[in-house]
């Protein structure tokens, strides 16, 4: 199949909002989208994500904002005429209709050709691999070959963007895993640009060239998989982004990029991501991979000033290579540590962490907003105040 | 059962007779069966089976005028113009009433989709109908439409018209009355129909290009068309079945002549008993045509899961 005939150069999304009733499901989204970009939208349940992408489909008016693609307004064009091709998180397959028929009813609506329909069928069907499967009802078909008519679907009429709506949510871990190569296979062959929802970050960081991260409706963070990896924006990306560990401390001291951090009995190092002065109350995001498990013979020194605390072993969890261990401190607090080696349940650990992963946010998300010091994105994610 | 197990030799089940009785759904509860099978065997398999006796019991006149013996008749039923006919003028009502039941029903049902205010209040006004018997329709047409009604009194006010509508006491009162008795079971079936439908395929349809005409037709038609066939037959057998409102607001002499009038007559005014349950079974027949084909229609359809609540 060929590359989209009919793409854009730019889509962009300007203050687009969507309210329910007095209750702001989406605020404010502002997005371009460049033509064969893949955009995850990431955030919990509720976060508007969904919300988003039925605007961009058309299935939901906008109350706020517009679309537009290079220039001209979308958003005032009903989903028929957008040209969007779109993958629901239920499949929505006609149940009527063979897997065939499913894959040919838009190019049927459209009056292409008898003889173009069957030949560009005949290749979706065989870029999903559905070949023996083409004459079936969707209710014969398993969930995996379902999710893949769906997208073979959306993507024959290759269409200015592909919409997919948590389409592996319904899956199994495994194939869950296999769907995800696929859609990352079938974007490089079709090079069809794509908005993909999601809740799950690993999805996102595995598919996305850029991730737009929500919460309550708003954008948290706009960004290449690496920059949300490594740098989040705030306490909120970053326990999206595998941060789970949030200790709520108060600054001692700033130095520079650095601040002295303590309270709960820790006193820790950490980079501050945000403007902070002493005496603010901070959330410090630290993964699990760093927080080191300091190997015996270093126990006996003084853990002050070493960025090194102590912590109590209870629960260890075997994940194949490594352990995931669960450890609490001398306060109560609760966290989740990787190890190499397993150590006991109820064994004292020294645990240390280097101060650059420790990142310090502000505890309040609507103080930060004003004084983000993140990592410059490619696009500066512009934030409701 | 796995098919796998053929392959091993048969072992014989160790369970109690009591316990593999019940796996096949024969166990206690079943005696709460016995009232409902007293009631069908006493109050409709007995009389049917009496009645279905009585028609090859037929009057010595009727087998002197018509022949065939036991079979007169059914002979009679099928030679009589007079009786016969009755077949069609019965068609003739029950089959367009049925028709427009269900379709008016589906631009209605497709309407009170959605969520709105005064939804309830509306889909009320539409049931409401159900609660009234066919002879208070008919009275109530008769107050509403007659020559002397007020729909014509005031259509002769405002001179719209100079000579009062024939509404009533032919054709089109009788169809009035089965619309009216009808349209709610249509309606309530075909929401429920409509409300089984994945409202997600009518959006995948809108995303794929589809304008409302080809989303209905290629979509949520073939999806409810199992539906229609089933409503159709709900309300064609209430419509055909049509006897108070034939009296009532028909011409039951001429125009609304159906085969219920017919049965009653031969039993009411002609004591011949025999006769009138030829034609009540013959009556039970023709409905049965008509299912059989609409049925057959259906078969041809997709019928499985569409996706929705159900």
């Amino acid at each position: 199949m060929s590359h989209s005939t009919n793409a854009f150069d730019s889509l962009e999304l300007k203050d687009v909002g969507r309210s329910f009733g007095g209750h702001d499901a989406l605020v404010d989204l502002n997005l371009t989208i460049r033509s064969g970009e893949f955009i995850a939208l990431l955030g919990p349940s509720g976060s508007g994500k969904s919300t988003a992408l039925n605007c961009l489909a058309g299935l939901l008016p906008l109350t706020h904002g517009k679309i537009l693609i290079d220039g001209k307004r979308v958003d005032t064009l009903p989903p028929e005429k957008r040209d969007f091709g779109m993958v629901f998180q239920n499949y929505a397959l006609f149940p009527h209709l063979s897997v065939q028929k499913n894959i040919a009813f838009g190019l049927q609506v459209r009056g292409v050709p008898r003889a173009d329909i069957a030949r560009r069928v005949a290749e979706a069907i065989a870029l999903v691999k559905l070949e023996e499967h083409a004459k079936k009802l969707p209710g014969q078909l398993s969930g995996g070959q379902q999710q893949r008519v769906a997208i073979a679907r959306a993507t024959v009429l290759e269409p200015r963007l592909v919409l997919m709506d948590e389409p592996l949510s319904n899956l199994d871990a495994k194939l869950r895993l296999e769907m995800r190569t696929e859609i990352r296979r079938l974007h490089q062959a079709l090079g069809l640009t794509t908005v993909y929802v999601t809740h799950d970050q690993e999805e996102a960081l595995s598919l996305a060239d850029r991730l737009v991260v929500l919460r309550d409706g708003r954008v948290q963070q706009i960004g290449t998989p690496e920059e949300l990896h490594n740098n989040p924006a705030n306490w909120h990306v970053a326990d999206f982004m595998g941060y789970r560990n949030l200790l709520d401390l108060e600054v001692e001291q700033v130095s520079g990029s650095q601040a002295q951090v303590s309270g709960h009995g820790l006193s820790l190092v950490g980079t501050a991501v945000h403007d902070v002065t002493a005496g603010d109350s901070v959330r410090v995001a630290v993964r699990p991979h760093d927080l080191l498990v300091v190997p015996d013979r270093a126990s006996g020194q003084n853990t002050a000033g070493q960025n090194m605390f102590e912590a109590l072993v209870n629960v260890v969890e075997y994940q194949g290579r490594e352990f995931a261990v669960g450890v609490t401190t001398s306060t109560g607090q609760n966290l989740f540590v990787h190890a190499e080696q397993a150590p006991r349940v109820g064994d004292r650990v020294i645990l240390r962490v280097d101060p650059a992963r420790a990142l310090v946010y502000q505890t309040d998300l609507e103080r930060e907003n004003a004084s983000s010091r993140a990592a410059a994105p490619a696009e500066p994610a512009r934030v409701a105040p | 059962m796995s098919t796998g197990a053929n392959t091993l030799p048969r072992r014989r089940s160790s369970a109690s007779l009591r316990h593999r009785l019940a796996e096949r759904g024969i166990d206690s509860q079943l005696w709460m069966l016995v009232p409902a099978v007293i009631f069908a065997l006493a109050l409709f398999i007995y009389p049917f089976i009496y009645g279905v006796g009585l028609t090859v019991q037929p009057l010595p006149g009727m087998q002197k005028q018509w022949g065939g013996g036991i079979f007169a008749n059914y002979i009679a039923f099928f030679k009589d113009p007079f009786v016969f006919d009755s077949v069609w003028i019965t068609m003739r009502l029950a089959i367009p009433a049925a028709l427009i039941n269900v379709l008016v029903s589906i631009p209605i049902a497709f309407k009170l989709r959605g969520k709105f205010r005064g939804k309830r209040f509306l889909s009320t006004l539409l049931v409401l109908p159900i609660t009234l018997g066919t002879v208070l329709t008919a009275q109530g047409l008769l107050i509403f439409a007659g020559r002397q009604g007020w729909l014509n009194r005031i259509l002769m006010d405002t001179g719209i018209i100079h000579e009062p509508l024939q509404l009533v006491n032919n054709y089109v009162g009788v169809m009035f009355s089965l619309v009216i008795s009808g349209f709610p079971f249509a309606y309530l079936l075909i929401s429920s129909y409509l409300s089984g439908i994945d409202p997600s395929l009518e959006a995948a349809a809108r995303t794929l290009g589809a304008n409302w005409r080809q989303r209905f037709a290629r979509v949520t038609l073939p999806l409810l068309a199992p539906g229609l066939a089933t409503t159709f037959i709900l309300t064609f057998v209430l419509a055909f079945s049509v006897f108070p409102s034939a009296r009532l607001v028909g011409d039951p002499g001429d125009a609304t002549r159906v085969m219920a009038l017919m049965a009653y007559r031969a039993f009411g005014e002609q004591q011949n008993y025999s006769m009138a349950s030829t034609i009540a079974v013959m009556m039970g027949v023709a409905e049965l045509v008509i299912i059989a084909v609409v049925l057959l229609g259906r078969s041809f359809l997709y019928k499985g899961s569409t996706g929705g609540k159900g």
